[in-house]
């Protein structure tokens, strides 16, 4: 899993039927100091994330597990939404 | 050419991981990797896979200690703690075994603490 921020959501009318219902929102990981880090990528919500907030996402197949037995077509998923995080090195 | 082949035959047996994803260096990342504990993550509302879970940052390092790629986030199976060296797997099945729960939405799971690792060229 990886860190990241809600920055944005996405919004499709035509789209895989077992993708209906589903959020999608646009996701910046961040590195553990809290700085953008890498591309952006768009990932389904399984816990009713928002734009702002700081979220975990799971990334590959397992990212379609939580609408089980549903079979979402996706590759990125948010699994948890961040409260807080603290890196000692 | 020899390389190539390597990866072609990781790609093919590789199962059910996908594509071997690429560090930042350009190297490829394995399956199974030593990482350093570096911090904690706190999430109440989340996944009910998660409940109870314990969340750790881990920035995955080479054999001399030098970080490797970028930093994730893996759960915890065996009690790690924070500057610890361990053992993580980066594949979703593997990690949702080391949780113990099936059809978990893991992609990454720490299954070990290393004591101590012996190069021998």
């Amino acid at each position: 899993m990886q860190i990241a921020r809600v920055i944005g959501d996405v919004v499709t009318t035509m789209k895989d039927e077992n993708l209906s219902g589903i959020k999608l929102l646009v996701l910046q990981p961040l590195d553990p100091d809290g700085n953008a880090a890498g591309r952006t990528l768009v990932a389904v919500d399984a816990v009713g994330a928002g734009v702002g907030e700081t979220v975990f996402f799971v990334r590959g197949k397992e990212a379609s597990f939580p609408f089980h037995p549903t079979e979402v077509p996706t590759d990125a998923g948010i699994v948890g939404i961040v409260d807080h995080w603290h890196v000692e090195r | 050419m020899w390389e190539s082949s390597i990866i072609g035959t990781w790609s093919v047996d590789g199962g059910s991981a996908g594509p071997p994803c690429r560090t930042e260096d350009g190297g490829l990342e394995t399956e199974l990797q030593l990482a350093r504990v570096i911090g904690t993550v706190v999430a109440t509302q989340k996944h009910k896979a998660f409940t109870g879970a314990k969340l750790l940052l881990v920035q995955p390092v080479g054999l001399d200690d030098a970080p490797r790629g970028t930093a994730l986030l893996a759960v915890d199976s065996v009690g790690a703690g924070v500057h610890e060296k361990v053992l993580i797997v980066m594949e979703g099945r593997a990690a949702g075994e080391a949780l113990g729960r099936k059809g978990a939405p893991v992609d990454a799971a720490i299954i070990g603490i290393v004591d101590s690792v012996d190069v021998q060229e």
